[in-house]
């Protein structure tokens, strides 16, 4: 192998096992609360919407987790993204290693949770007399590919961004806010109305929201939004490396 | 002789960036503030042109804000000349400042595989090298504990012992050796003696001429933001204690 390839991957295994080391220190209960948020979510949303509110859809439940885990692995990493060069300064400003190690290591770390949680969906699934479809093994893999360089792009692009403009930060967390009530995740795509379609297809992430809770729940691939999902993904990789090559050669100095 | 750090007519000049680091300044005010950005450049090195060659041990002095750190900074590849160019031949590893690139929860020795790795080198290399760089610490048992634990002069200790024990090409170091004890900082000197005679290539930023009288075979004065005086330690070092 490639010397430079074969210390990339160990720079990145090492900053990926740092960051999984680093989250679980002294935490008794380590990656099951990785687990609480989306499903404490999901509880809330249930009790909210199908015991007040009544939403008139079968087996509400599971179709909130089958979208909650992947949406938890995309705003962890986009709310985490605007810090990660500036949590990292002093080596950034000593030490000349490939800048985007660091982003990359990040979004890696939140995959491997989302791929640990699908066990809870898996739990769900039994529970509600469903079961993992065989698509699943092509299926997986490529949904896994397709949100890692979305949000590894996106990320490329915020941490960058927020080298030079600090309040990057703030904006993020009010985007993501608003990213997570306009995508479908607590109602589905079916029921918003036909003069609001436009946006369904306007919103990044939610092709990738809608591809894993259909294959979840029913082992299907939508050919439409798996394009869809691609062409956002590809987007946003590319834009992100872009404006990363411009701009990280100077983070050394603007930290 | 062979050189491996070529300065050629480099200047370095910076964008004050604290004028455009609020989003709402830059809305509110884009015309002024792409102006103000333009002309608010300061200069921290202008038209320097110097050569080191492989095994030499220079040392850097000058008053604080004088661009010793910029000088460092630009042979260790993390930030550009404005004009001029720069040639450096061989692994640069630097000495980092206090903690840095250390993670505080981590434990000593897991912070040295991390710390290894992003100075360069490979896990398997670093995990080869680990007795030996406990070993040289000295911090014994406070190896398995998270780093926040440690003293200032430990931290110095773990984080000289890493980059002297992985075999640099080209040290470079940056004052941080003054925290540790006396016995640490004999200890250092003793280490770099005998990377020297391995041919190590240094540069070292220091305020103690008598360290510098020590292990250096040239000395770089550097003043208003250009080498002032470069040559023999012991005629640098008196001019500039004279001055």
């Amino acid at each position: 192998m490639n010397a430079t390839l074969r210390y990339q991957i160990d720079l990145i295994f090492t900053l990926t096992q740092k960051d999984l080391a680093v989250r679980y220190s002294n935490s008794y209960l380590g990656y099951l609360w990785s687990l609480a948020n989306p499903l404490a979510y999901a509880m809330t949303f249930f009790l909210v919407f199908k015991v007040f509110i009544r939403i008139d859809m079968e087996n509400y439940a599971m179709f909130l987790i089958a979208g909650l885990f992947s949406w938890q692995w995309f705003s962890n990493s986009i709310t985490m993204a605007p810090t990660i060069f500036i949590a990292n300064d002093s080596m950034v400003k000593k030490v000349n290693f490939p800048r985007s190690t660091l982003p990359f290591s990040t979004t890696l770390q939140d995959m491997i949770h989302f791929i640990l949680s699908i066990i809870v969906i898996v739990a769900f699934l039994l529970y509600y007399d469903m079961k993992p479809a065989l698509s699943w093994i092509y299926g997986v893999p490529l949904l896994l590919v397709l949100q890692f360089f979305m949000v590894f792009g996106l990320s490329l692009l915020l941490s960058s961004f927020n080298v030079f403009f600090r309040d990057i930060e703030r904006l993020t967390n009010i985007l993501v806010m608003l990213l997570f009530y306009s995508t479908p995740i607590i109602y589905s795509e079916t029921m918003i109305p036909d003069r609001f379609k436009l946006l369904l297809y306007l919103n990044p992430i939610t092709p990738i929201i809608i591809s894993w809770r259909k294959l979840f729940m029913e082992g299907t691939l939508d050919p439409l939004f798996l394009m869809l999902s691609a062409a956002y993904a590809s987007g946003a990789f590319i834009i992100g490396y872009i404006i990363f090559k411009k701009l990280s050669w100077k983070f050394a100095e603007a930290l | 002789m062979e050189p491996v750090i070529i300065f050629d007519k480099v200047s370095k000049s910076y964008h004050l960036y604290h004028h455009i680091n609020r989003l709402k300044i830059l809305i509110l005010k884009l015309y002024n503030s792409v102006s103000a950005f333009r002309s608010s450049r300061y200069e921290a090195l202008r038209d320097i042109s110097f050569t080191i060659n492989r095994g030499e041990v220079v040392g850097i002095i000058g008053k604080n804000g004088s661009g010793k750190s910029t000088t460092l900074g630009l042979i260790a590849g993390v930030i550009r000349p404005t004009t001029g160019k720069i040639t450096v031949r061989g692994r640069v590893l630097p000495v980092l400042e206090l903690g840095g690139g250390f993670h505080p929860e981590l434990t000593g020795r897991d912070n040295i595989l991390l710390n290894g790795v992003l100075l360069g080198h490979t896990r398997s290399h670093v995990k080869e090298r680990r007795d030996e760089i406990i070993e040289f610490s000295g911090v014994g048992e406070y190896i398995d504990q998270p780093i926040k634990t440690y003293s200032s002069g430990m931290l110095t200790r773990l984080g000289f012992s890493i980059v002297v024990n992985l075999e640099p090409e080209i040290l470079l170091i940056d004052e941080v050796l003054a925290v540790g004890d006396k016995e640490f900082q004999k200890q250092c000197i003793n280490k770099m003696m005998s990377l020297k005679k391995k041919g190590v290539t240094m540069v070292f930023v220091s305020h103690k001429m008598d360290e510098l009288l020590k292990i250096c075979d040239r000395v770089l004065w550097i003043n208003d933001h250009t080498v002032h005086m470069d040559g023999n330690p012991s005629e640098v070092t008196s001019v500039y204690l004279d001055s």
